[in-house]
């Protein structure tokens, strides 16, 4: 479809969208970008600072802990989950009765708001009256602070996180087993493999990709980890579970500074990339899209 | 064979298990929902209340408006959902199927947006919200999500481009409109994708809870996230009441998913190895 007749129809079919990305995305993102080189409390007019802000965090501990706190959370929950996934995934990945039912089973958390579900964990990890620790007195162990605990409470939040995303990675990884052609077992108990070698050296080379997007995906998501500090610990105990988001939160909408924030927001979505380079680069050599 | 079929019942031990243990936190929500302030303290903890206190479910339904909480959170997301479908398509079948200048160029803008975390906009966002002065009013939940998004755009892209041309160069010698096309053609074989897109705009705009915490505040306008972080806030120690309300907050959600489970599963196999 060519000519100016056509050109009217595009136009026509992209407006709407191509308004709200600008409006709405391309617009926001640069406008932070200046905002980060402003000092702004929105009540009186922003003053061009330069610098200053991008100077002024790497001086602020809080900063530091947030970051300190995010990674901390990542490190914990991610790999949790994308193992306990796998697992899951594996065990399900047969011809069994009720394989439907367990799906759904595990993957429940995933569909539930994390605010309804960090209200529910806030309870079972509740110091006096909480499941968790009845459990653990009764059968002869002393309760722990989970959530009061500086030690404990970010991997606290960090298991209650890997159980919500247990089932979106159980998911992912079944679709990408289904996806292996099921000759290559064949062949390989001809050969005399053990289940260990099948699973070394045909499941877990052609999983790859499936872990490459999962890896990439879960890093982005839980370096914005907020609503269950919010709902469960609002940064406490002490500065225990302030993380990166939470702080941003604080400074933009609690304490009102704008460009601070935005330069918050910009070293957040460099380290983002960063991390995600990163892994582009560890899995290139690993990653095996095709069997040849 | 026995060997194989040991192994079977344990495997299927393991999973009956760990689905379980699993479950569980749903399974408290709803117990401690029913039960009496006294019963929630006792040790060992009451697996299943001596009388079902049904009453805590209506006492939390008239101390929050939660009805509002509802239509509200229903009109958001339905309203974000068909904003998306429509305003992501048409765009998708513009990069998919025709051209244009600077057609790549503001494809590679839209790819580009797509990995900026949420925080690098919110803050703009939420400076034009107080521009517009809406602060507060239904349009600084709605009006951000109706024109879709640059993921969105590119998912349909992407599946759009898997259909096959001969039909749409077919449609065109009959003397079709490439609005025809889009509507006669494209969408008609596009639903796998359509649904999927739909289901999880649908479940991210239910479940987003810090946008409307930043730009809404009075409860009547909250949707059912903010409203249980309001209802936390309001009834922290009521542990009845809070997880009342949090299955009332859950439950709907709970039903789509089981309805709809099929186009969950496919959604996120369609979404996320494709995307």
């Amino acid at each position: 479809m060519k000519g100016r007749k056509s050109l009217l129809w595009v136009l026509l079919f992209l407006l709407p969208n191509f308004l709200g990305f600008l409006l709405f995305q391309l617009g926001p993102i640069l406008a932070s970008l200046w905002l980060s080189f402003e000092k702004w409390d929105i009540m009186s007019p922003p003053i061009f600072v330069r610098l200053k802000n991008y100077i002024d965090l790497v001086s602020d501990p809080l900063f530091w802990q947030g970051l300190k706190a995010t990674a901390y959370y990542t490190v914990i929950g991610v790999p949790i989950a994308v193992s306990l996934g796998l697992v899951v995934a594996l065990l399900l990945n047969r011809k069994i009765k009720g394989l439907k039912l367990f799906r759904t089973m595990y993957f429940t958390p995933v569909v539930c708001s994390m605010v309804s579900v960090a209200v529910v964990w806030g309870w079972l990890y509740n110091r006096d009256f909480g499941l968790i620790n009845s459990l653990l007195k009764g059968i002869g162990l002393s309760p722990l602070d989970w959530l009061g605990d500086e030690r404990l409470a970010i991997p606290s939040l960090a298991i209650m996180g890997a159980w919500k995303t247990i089932g979106y990675n159980m998911v992912l990884f079944l679709a990408g087993l289904q996806g292996i052609p099921q000759q290559l077992y064949e062949a390989a108990e001809i050969d005399g493999a053990t289940s260990w070698s099948k699973f070394r050296y045909i499941t877990l080379p052609l999983l790859s990709p499936t872990f490459f997007f999962i890896s990439i995906t879960s890093i982005i998501g839980s370096f914005q980890v907020f609503d269950q500090v919010y709902i469960m610990t609002k940064g406490g105990p002490g500065n225990a579970t302030r993380v990166y988001y939470f702080y941003l939160y604080e400074n933009a909408f609690k304490f009102y500074r704008m460009g601070y924030a935005s330069a918050m927001a910009y070293i957040l979505l460099c380290v983002i990339l960063l991390l995600t380079f990163v892994q582009i680069k560890f899995f290139e050599r690993f990653v095996i899209y095709e069997v040849t | 064979m026995l060997k194989k079929n040991l192994q079977i019942l344990f495997i299927l031990f393991i999973l009956i298990v760990g689905g379980v243990v699993f479950l569980i936190p749903f399974f408290w929500m709803l117990s401690t929902s029913l039960k009496s302030p006294g019963e929630v303290f006792i040790f060992p903890p009451v697996w299943i209340p001596q009388k079902f206190i049904w009453q805590n479910y209506l006492d939390i339904w008239k101390l929050v408006p939660f009805s509002r909480f509802f239509i509200n959170s229903l009109l958001y997301s339905s309203i974000a959902v068909v904003g998306t479908l429509f305003s992501s398509s048409l765009a998708a079948f513009v990069f998919a199927r025709m051209d244009f200048p600077y057609k790549n160029v503001i494809f590679l803008l839209y790819l580009a947006t797509i990995m900026v975390p949420g925080a690098v906009t919110i803050i703009p966002l939420f400076i034009l919200m107080r521009i517009f002065k809406w602060i507060d009013t239904y349009y600084a939940l709605i009006v951000p999500s109706i024109f879709g998004s640059a993921y969105a755009t590119f998912l349909l892209r992407q599946f759009f481009l898997t259909l096959p041309k001969e039909l749409d160069d077919a449609a065109l010698i009959d003397g079709c409109n490439p609005f025809w096309i889009y509507f006669y053609v494209t969408l008609p074989l596009s639903k796998p994708a359509l649904s999927a897109l739909g289901i999880f705009t649908w479940l991210g705009t239910w479940n987003e809870f810090l946008w409307p915490l930043i730009v809404i505040n009075s409860p009547s306008k909250m949707p059912i996230t903010a409203g249980i972080g309001y209802l936390q806030g309001a009834y922290s120690t009521r542990w009845p009441l809070l997880m009342a309300g949090t299955t009332i907050a859950v439950i709907p959600i709970l039903f789509v998913f089981f309805i709809g489970q099929k186009y969950f599963i496919q959604g996120i196999t369609l979404t996320g190895i494709k995307g």
